[in-house]
């Protein structure tokens, strides 16, 4: 029973494989491209996650254009100039998106001044009292193994 | 005052979170607005043989609605423009948005047709052209091509008195 399962699953894997051609340099840049653009019908998927009808006849307009020979600019442009700059993944840097790009650098830096500033008054507030030689003598009885006391 | 920082932070966190409360994701500003409409090139719904240009509305304030018989809001939004085709105010180009010709046809005849005519984008590439994304959508066009406003989503009676068509009068007295 178990040898036969096993060959049932080799079977099976040998078919899979036998599917996953290598996919053409054509399908990669568009997989490429498509990964690149958001749908605007389920805005947190990519036009190449997305099973939207829209998201489905944007991948054939970008197969189209690729097959007619234009640049990935060119196309990801195309997609720009009829549903604007929301459709990036990757937002332009410009003086609009300057906080988006640059926000979380600069947070980094305010919590790092930030974070000096409360070690630095929390260290101020550390008193230093050294101890005596009797309180350390105590403090090493109290710390010691049972063995070391029996020991001394 | 140890606790004037974070309150202050916590208000204007909170005060951008109760902004976007109020804002509509799916309503993401079209490039397209201020530029000439897309030409193209397509088939009457009710004539396949005849074809229609926007430069035979040249001339004229005219909105284009995006519509579907498989679009729900579609069926929401239409009373509203059938009473606006009854007022006469201003010409509505139906684009009939990746839909079957004998379907868009049924839909009409039973809840009405608005349209001067509409015309069958039935691959839906004129829509990419448009920008468009999610039916119903409508464009207000001048006189000379440009397009001047897009409404996403249905229309309603409040955004035509409001936005709709105080915009197409403006732009009718020129």
């Amino acid at each position: 029973m178990k040898t036969l399962l096993v060959l049932l699953m080799l079977c099976i894997s040998a078919m899979a494989m036998a599917n996953t051609a290598q996919p053409s340099a054509e399908e990669v840049r568009l997989g490429k491209i498509a990964a690149e653009l958001r749908c605007l019908v389920c805005q947190n998927q990519s036009i190449a996650d997305s099973h939207a009808d829209l998201a489905v006849d944007l991948r054939r307009e970008i197969g189209e254009q690729i097959a007619a020979g234009r640049s990935d600019r060119q196309i990801i442009d195309y997609m720009v100039d009829r549903y604007g700059e929301f459709v990036l993944y990757r937002p332009p840097f410009k003086i609009t998106t300057l906080l988006l790009w640059l926000g979380p650098a600069l947070l980094l830096i305010v919590g790092v001044f930030a974070l000096r500033r409360n070690l630095k008054t929390r260290r101020a507030l550390v008193i230093d009292a050294p101890l005596d030689d009797e309180e350390r003598r105590r403090a090493a009885a109290l710390l010691a193994t049972p063995e070391e006391r029996d020991a001394s | 005052m140890r606790y004037l920082l974070p309150l202050g932070v916590f208000i204007v966190v909170a005060g951008f979170l109760f902004y976007g409360l109020n804002l509509n994701p799916r309503e993401v500003p079209s490039p397209l607005v201020g530029k000439p409409a897309p030409s193209f090139q397509l088939a009457r719904l009710d004539a396949p043989a005849e074809k229609f240009t926007p430069q035979e509305m040249a001339g004229k304030v005219w909105l284009l609605n995006v519509w579907a018989s498989w679009c729900v809001s579609c069926r929401a939004e239409h009373p509203v423009l059938v009473e606006l085709a009854k007022q006469q105010i201003v010409p509505v180009v139906g684009l009939n948005y990746k839909d079957q010709p004998d379907d868009a046809k049924k839909w009409l005849q039973h809840f009405g047709d608005p349209y001067l005519l509409s015309i069958s984008d039935i691959e839906g590439r004129v829509g990419i052209d448009f920008g468009v994304y999610g039916v119903p959508e409508t464009f207000v066009i001048d006189q000379k091509g440009i397009i001047r406003y897009k409404h996403i989503g249905p229309v309603t009676a409040d955004s035509l008195k409001e936005k709709i068509l105080p915009l197409v009068e403006r732009l009718a007295r020129g």
